[in-house]
């Protein structure tokens, strides 16, 4: 069976860090960073890409459409 | 090593599922974190570019904390006076009846200050969309209590909570709505989660649909939150939602004659 992988690229800069991606996330892929943007918000990252499936239900639910999803079929 | 080279290898531009529509400026919108409102300007956007209507879509800004919206989506737009947008719609839609018209009101605009414009609207079946967002509450002044605020919820001007006896029951604008012959397509959606963000855009898209048809006014209700004025964050505010505005504000379509005859 063809195996799903995916991943997450986050706009650092224009994260707002509201955790609604984090909440969304159905494998538990987004972690929020310690570090701060410019603008003093703690933003989304990918903390485990390896468990990312591509579903996108993170950039679909993010208010500020940071998130772009990447998915291949392996 | 062999992950990260396979992760790298996934970041192509041949393999995007989902990104950012070009619609959408560069300008980093204004509201709060977790707001409902960003949400709702993107789906709108993304409509708008996929189906090709850039061109034709004229959208009217109201006043409120959307008061912002011709910043952020690359389109035509009108900044109407307090609760004025379906009156200015309406002018519009009728000077260029071949142009996708809608506005964009929260709940102070429409169900407060606005109310006998939209009732009225929606009465003459006026060819517009109008897209409401209801957070129950005036956020952009700080706060206060808003007809659609629920009974028991707490804003700056009732800090012990609505009280139904002294401050009145609240309005549903969508129900009142759908009762009018004028109005054609009628729903009550929400973005708190991925699959009502997909419901929602469904229903603006469907709406667009029936504006081109020439069917009569469609008026898409958007439940949304509003982290800051609430006091919650928005994870929090999303669940209070849930809970306590569902009831009041049940999701669904009041008014689909095409649902209807399909079934």
């Amino acid at each position: 069976m063809a195996k799903i992988k995916g991943n997450i690229v986050v706009d650092i800069e224009r994260c707002k860090g509201c955790e609604l991606c984090m909440a969304e996330c159905p494998t538990g892929t987004i972690a929020m960073s310690k570090e701060v943007n410019h603008k003093g918000y703690s933003y989304a990252y990918a903390a485990r890409p390896d468990l990312c499936i591509g579903c996108a239900n993170c950039a679909i639910v993010c208010p500020d459409g940071v998130i772009t999803v990447y998915k291949i079929k392996i | 090593m062999n992950d990260t080279n396979q992760m790298n290898d996934i970041i192509k531009p041949g393999n995007i599922v989902y990104k950012r529509t070009d619609l959408m400026t560069d300008d980093i919108l204004h509201y709060c974190p977790g707001c409902g409102h960003s949400t709702v300007h993107r789906i709108i956007a993304e409509i708008i570019d996929e189906e090709g209507i850039q061109s034709e879509t004229i959208g009217i800004s109201p006043v409120g904390c959307s008061v912002y919206l011709y910043n952020y989506i690359d389109i035509d737009c009108q900044e109407a006076a307090h609760g004025r947008a379906p009156a200015l719609a309406t002018a519009i839609k009728r000077l260029m009846p071949d142009k996708y018209v809608f506005t964009y009101q929260g709940d102070g605009d429409l169900a407060a200050i606005g109310t006998a414009e939209t009732i009225h609207a929606c009465n003459r079946g006026e060819n517009i969309l109008i897209v409401f967002i209801n957070n129950g509450i005036y956020g952009m002044t700080g706060g206060q209590m808003a007809p659609t605020t629920i009974p028991g919820m707490k804003s700056s001007t009732s800090p012990y909570g609505r009280d139904v006896e002294m401050m009145g029951n609240l309005i549903k604008m969508t129900d009142i709505v759908a009762t009018l012959p004028g109005t054609y397509f009628v729903t009550r959606q929400s973005v708190h989660s991925a699959v009502n963000v997909r419901r929602t855009k469904k229903a603006i898209r469907k709406a667009f649909h029936y504006q081109k048809l020439k069917k009569g006014t469609c008026f898409v209700e958007v439940v949304s939150n509003c982290p800051s004025n609430w006091k919650m964050t928005p994870v929090e505010s999303n669940k209070w939602m849930e809970e306590n505005m569902f009831p009041y504000y049940p999701l669904g379509d009041l008014k689909d004659p095409e649902k209807q005859q399909e079934k």
